[in-house]
């Protein structure tokens, strides 16, 4: 798929912009703070309906309006489709596709991609939310009726931690317990298929990454990744470096979904007593990691800069190849946000290299000879929020 | 801000569900502005129904009486009751004319984070009801959310033993729908629920 045209109205720094956009590579070049990542923010909004910087869509919102739009015209093929969507500082948020009125939770159907950011090092140094963040977006973005289940099974989590804590500030009561029960066959249901999914893709994901490890590292350092299943771990504290192995999938034995449900049902009978003293739920997917090695070490903490940087850019590139994949509307639309700036010469080419047969990449640069030649075709020039597109005044 | 007594009947209207800032304004404003025996009347009203209306004694809907208008009509079949969470679903199932049995309004769902338990539910008094062996079937028609299915979960296992008949009502696609556009938790209820074509 293509962004044909990107429009913007009181986003960010933007008060009004409108950018077009060519197939193949499309570069904005400015200096720091001229509004290059905003652009591409705003197009990664549509995908995932989030910032990549911001947990609010607040900062999204040019200070002093009321309303953001963000409004694209994107190809599927050959197939002309105009999302629009408008971020209220006050009111839900709305969506438009083709002029008539859809929910916004139906936007990322028609729009996706996949955005590189310098944040991304932290897939692989952060904390267990930052990879479960990811793999959960690409979960939704392969399966959309996921989404939903996540959100139920925050919900019952939020449910059954209050009721948890109200069991433990009231002293445990028989009654409260045959609640709890229900609130755990939910937890149970909901909790598995999201254990079950993401493990398959993690099995899904391995080979990819190998690939694009190899690509971009230009080096085998044998990158493997392992479902942590805090289900299968018998202690249950906060620390996630704390009983590092016993609790791994490896990858090559595909979990199966009725062992997840019982497995599941055993841990939370094995936590009970800690669940009511702490009032939290200690085990399921929200306390779940994926991690990832590099000859047999885990990444994070032994890997390099480089290595990590590496294993970072082969995740993103291995979840591109399985969107596009799986599309039935074309290529996922690359968007590199400054990550050349932190790369070395070999692997600024080797990047470039292994994204560049995408319909699309967008590419923001503070300095345009870090960027790759093969990669400069269409440059846009960003400065103080306005756009200097060279191709359109001709 | 104004001054005095319009804020204050501005501040009392946002109070309601569904009104904010600005309707509580413009409703102010309305009232302001109406002949005054509309305002007697619709104070009279306020304060009438807070005085007459209460919750029937049986099944907790609201009524003029000690009990409703529906578990006072003979003409009602007595041995079917459908549980609803508010009195309001009560009005929506009447509007169908499909069911002619009885009621039992819990006063909403199990819901830890709003602090309600099964305790603070009409639970209790619905055994009660049960425990007379005229009920033959009990149907639960909770809300399709999170919290509505927990509660009949809860109350299916607590129905289980009385050997009841306990059914729920079925979820699936909306009726005069496109199959097109509904959305897939929906469609996916809809295929679990399917039924066999009679011959």
């Amino acid at each position: 798929m293509l962004v044909r045209h990107l429009s913007l109205t009181d986003f960010r720094n933007y008060s009004a912009a409108e950018v077009a956009l060519q197939p193949g590579a499309n570069l904005f070049v400015g200096s720091n703070g001229q509004g290059k990542t905003n652009l591409v923010e705003a197009l990664g909004y549509l995908s995932t309906l989030g910032s990549h910087r911001v947990s609010s869509d607040q900062a999204l919102i040019r200070s002093t309006t009321q309303a953001a739009i963000i409004r694209a015209r994107l190809e599927h093929q050959g197939r002309e489709v105009l999302v629009e969507v408008q971020i209220n500082k006050s009111e839900a948020n709305r969506a438009q596709v083709n002029r008539s009125m859809v929910k916004i939770r139906e936007i990322p159907r028609f729009f996706s991609s996949v955005l590189f950011a310098p944040e991304d090092l932290a897939l692989v140094r952060g904390d267990p939310s930052v990879r479960r963040k990811f793999l959960d977006q690409l979960l939704v973005a392969r399966t959309p009726r996921l989404a939903g289940v996540a959100s139920d099974y925050d919900r019952v989590l939020r449910q059954r931690n209050t009721l948890l804590k109200s069991a433990r500030n009231s002293g445990v009561k028989a009654n409260q317990l045959s609640t709890l029960e229900i609130w755990d066959d939910r937890l149970v249901a909901l909790g598995s298929e999201i254990i079950a999914e993401r493990d398959a893709l993690v099995a899904r994901l391995r080979p990819h990454v190998e690939a694009a490890y190899l690509a971009v590292a230009g080096a085998d350092h044998s990158p493997r990744l392992m479902s942590r299943l805090s289900i299968l771990s018998s202690n249950s504290t906060d620390d996630d470096t704390a009983d590092a192995d016993e609790a791994l999938v490896a990858t090559d034995s595909p979990v199966i979904r009725a062992d997840i449900e019982s497995d599941f049902r055993a841990a939370l009978v094995r936590l009970r007593r800690q669940e009511l003293d702490r009032g939290i739920t200690l085990c399921g997917p929200h306390r779940d990691d994926v991690v990832f090695q590099l000859n047999g070490l885990p990444a994070k903490g032994y890997a390099s800069h480089g290595e990590s940087w590496s294993f970072a850019l082969a995740l993103k590139i291995a979840s591109a190849d399985l969107l596009r994949v799986d599309s039935t509307s074309g290529d996922p639309v690359v968007i590199l946000d400054d990550v050349f700036a932190e790369l070395d010469q070999a692997r600024r080419t080797r990047l470039a290299a292994a994204v560049a047969d995408y319909e699309q990449v967008l590419i923001t640069a503070a300095v345009f000879d870090d960027v790759p030649p093969a990669l400069a075709a269409h440059t846009v020039h960003i400065s103080a929020g306005t756009i200097v597109d060279p191709a359109a005044d001709a | 801000m104004y001054e005095g007594i319009i804020q204050e009947l501005i501040d009392e209207l946002g109070r309601l569900p569904g009104i904010g800032p600005k309707s509580a304004q413009r409703i102010a404003f309305h009232i302001l502005q109406t002949e005054t025996f509309d305002v007697t009347r619709l104070a009279e009203v306020l304060i009438e129904v807070r005085d007459k209306v209460h919750f029937c004694s049986v099944c907790g809907n609201v009524s003029e009486q000690d009990t409703c208008s529906i578990c006072r009509d003979p003409r009602r079949s007595q041995n079917v009751i459908c549980v609803v969470e508010e009195a309001k679903d009560v009005v929506a199932i009447e509007r169908t004319r499909e069911f002619r049995g009885l009621y039992h309004v819990l006063g909403g769902a199990i819901s830890p984070i709003d602090g309600i338990g099964p305790d603070n539910l009409r639970i209790r008094e619905l055994m009660q009801r049960l425990a007379d062996a005229s009920i033959e079937e009990v149907i639960i028609a909770t809300d399709p959310n999170l919290e509505g299915e927990a509660t009949a979960t809860y109350l299916s296992r607590l129905l289980t033993v009385l050997e009841i008949r306990v059914t729920r009502l079925a979820s699936g696609l909306p009726v005069g729908g496109d199959l097109e556009y509904a959305d897939e938790v929906t469609l996916g209820r809809a295929f679990e629920g399917r039924r066999l074509v009679e011959k």
